[in-house]
């Protein structure tokens, strides 16, 4: 059962050929035997995994089971879960216990998943390796000298590695699709708005969206349809009802025009992955798509521009973590300045602290106008580059990374290489756009990914391509050897 | 434009981080300088009659009736922290 998507295993279950209650036992076993190695999890929670699915397979045999009803999964640990630690891969939250459910997990338990526990992460959301975690990196399944992505480099690498069928993640720059791409497996970030970002710890608020990692299109079509819809406790959350994502799959893409930008195809992209790039696009003509090539003028300013304003959105969030109410607190404080500041240097990483000063910096009187206002006006620039080539085409496609994976330490020390990564996906953050990556080949045998970006509530349109895609190949359907 | 250390020490006092010069101090300084360099780009872009995007969606901020729907979950809540007593946040005096 290891080898099967989502879609795959609901119809055994459903046939009654596999529990999931076996299922969750296995992936937990694969889980404790990978641990060490791969280092995907922050805690796992076979206790509740396997009470869940108990319930799951009676729900089943009374009739009840939904297409998720007994599916294990995992949750990034920036998502609140009730009773659980959720410590944001972070020092500072290390001892934090969530009152509450976000309402993603909520939503997926409804749905009948099983949670497996919860994935490693950069901390606090902020970065593109996993490197960054308070809990140690995380491993690419594939190559274990490699990177998986971040920052849900965890969920990726655990849907990689099949310990779990599906994962939730979370995409401020492309923390879905970067890990995605890195570790070979499909992964979509919604429209903003599209889904709920109540209990999930906040980074950038204007930019963060949660998301589905998974094997397949139809796997994140499966998850995306629990997870989406409006919510009244997120006041970003957007009240247009969700369409059904799994009977979109299967429309042909007859005559769908796809625009590819010249400008994600210059300068520090891998020739190899450009090469993978064109084939794909071969293959998508062949499904009857024209492909026409269009322009987004503005891409060059994406790092800069999103680099002043999640700092800036960073710093604004991160100063509830005063290390009174929740969270970590230092010994001894002198003082209560010294109890601030302490417990932000001790609970605090490098990277985040770095992002924090920057984030300030460009808030602080003198320079808000140069640097946050100003960034704030060449991102509706950067927006309406998209919006100008949506009048000429459906979708846009590219690579979703400069490169392949990249070795642990290549690049955690030097900062602007690292954000250099999110060079294909973060302009999609800042317009609000949903994108996805699915897998596109192998470049020095490592997965690289195809990105898709749709226009705004575009998500079933971006499934139906990337499932089409799938059926026409094979690529989504390779394992790193165990 | 770049970052002197003084500077470095007036933001991360507005950002309640410490900070102190130290022998060590350039790193942070060399990183800080490095990234807003690279910020600086978004200075050549012309953003006449652009109006500033602050959220995605050009949204404004929602509103609901002003009546009472969460509960009081004050005593639950307050176990999270590792100093409280009686209904309070214990932390150093503040008051001379």
């Amino acid at each position: 059962m290891i080898n099967k998507t989502i879609a795959e295993l609901s119809q055994e279950l459903a046939k009654g050929s596999v529990s999931s209650v076996e299922l969750t036992k296995a992936c937990l076993e694969r889980i404790n035997n990978s641990q060490k190695t791969l280092n995907c999890f922050i805690t796992v929670t076979p206790e509740l995994a396997l009470k869940q699915a108990a319930e799951a397979d009676k729900l089943r045999s009374q009739g009840k089971a939904q297409a998720l009803t007994g599916i294990p999964i995992a949750h990034k640990d920036i998502f609140c879960t009730k009773g659980i630690k959720t410590s944001c891969g972070s020092r500072m939250l290390d001892n934090f216990i969530a009152p509450y459910d976000a309402s993603i997990v909520s939503k997926l338990m409804a749905a009948g998943t099983v949670m497996l526990g919860k994935t490693n992460m950069d901390e606090f959301a902020m970065g593109s390796s996993n490197e960054n975690s308070y809990y140690g990196p995380v491993k690419n399944p594939w190559d274990l000298k490699a990177v998986p992505g971040g920052s849900s480099g965890g969920s990726s690498a655990c849907v990689a590695a099949g310990l779990a069928y599906g994962a939730t993640g979370t995409d401020t720059g492309g923390s879905i699709r970067q890990p995605a791409a890195l570790c070979g497996i499909t992964g979509i970030k919604p429209s903003y708005g599209r889904v709920s970002r109540y209990g999930m710890i906040a980074f950038a608020s204007s930019l963060d969206q949660a998301g589905p990692l998974a094997q397949t299109a139809e796997d994140c079509a499966l998850m995306l349809q629990a997870m989406a819809g409006y919510d009244e406790k997120d006041s970003t959350s957007v009240n247009k009802s969700v369409p059904d994502y799994q009977a979109a799959l299967t429309q042909s893409i007859k005559g769908l025009k796809i625009g590819l930008p010249k400008e994600f195809f210059g300068e520090g992209l891998h020739p190899d992955i450009e090469a993978s790039v064109r084939e794909s696009i071969r293959v998508l003509e062949s499904l009857g798509a024209i492909i026409k090539e269009v322009h987004l003028p503005n891409t060059h300013l994406s790092i800069p521009v999103y680099y002043v304003i999640a700092p800036a959105e960073c710093s604004s969030n991160l100063a509830r973590f005063d290390g009174v109410r929740y969270g970590y607190r230092c010994e001894n404080p002198k003082n209560l300045e010294d109890l601030y500041k302490r417990s932000r240097g001790e609970g605090f990483g490098q990277e985040v602290k770095r992002r924090i000063l920057i984030g300030t910096y460009v808030l602080s009187a003198g320079y808000y106008d140069a640097y946050y206002l100003h960034a704030q006006k060449v991102r509706r620039l950067i927006s309406q580059d998209y919006e100008n080539c949506f009048k000429e085409v459906d979708v846009i496609l590219g690579p979703t990374t400069p490169t392949p994976a990249f070795n642990i330490g290549e690049k955690s020390a030097d900062p602007i290489a690292m954000y250099l990564s999110d060079i294909y996906t973060c302009g999609i953050n800042l317009a609000g756009l949903p994108g996805l990556s699915m897998p596109g080949g192998f470049v020095e045998n490592r997965p690289i990914g195809l990105q898709l970006i749709g226009n705004y509530f575009e998500e079933a349109k971006l499934l139906n391509i990337a499932h089409q895609f799938q059926q026409a190949t094979d690529w989504h359907k390779k394992r790193p050897e165990k | 434009m770049s970052i002197s250390l003084e500077a470095i020490e007036r933001i991360a006092h507005l950002a309640r981080l410490p900070y102190e010069h130290t022998p060590d101090s350039h790193p942070i300084q060399d990183d800080l300088n490095r990234i807003v360099q690279m910020v600086d780009q978004i200075r050549g872009a012309d953003t006449k009659g652009i109006s500033p995007m602050a959220h995605p969606l050009n949204m404004s901020q929602v509103f609901r009736t002003d009546e009472v729907t969460e509960l009081n979950e004050r005593d639950q809540l307050m176990l999270l922290s590792s100093k409280a007593e009686a209904g309070l946040y214990l932390v150093p005096q503040v008051i001379e």
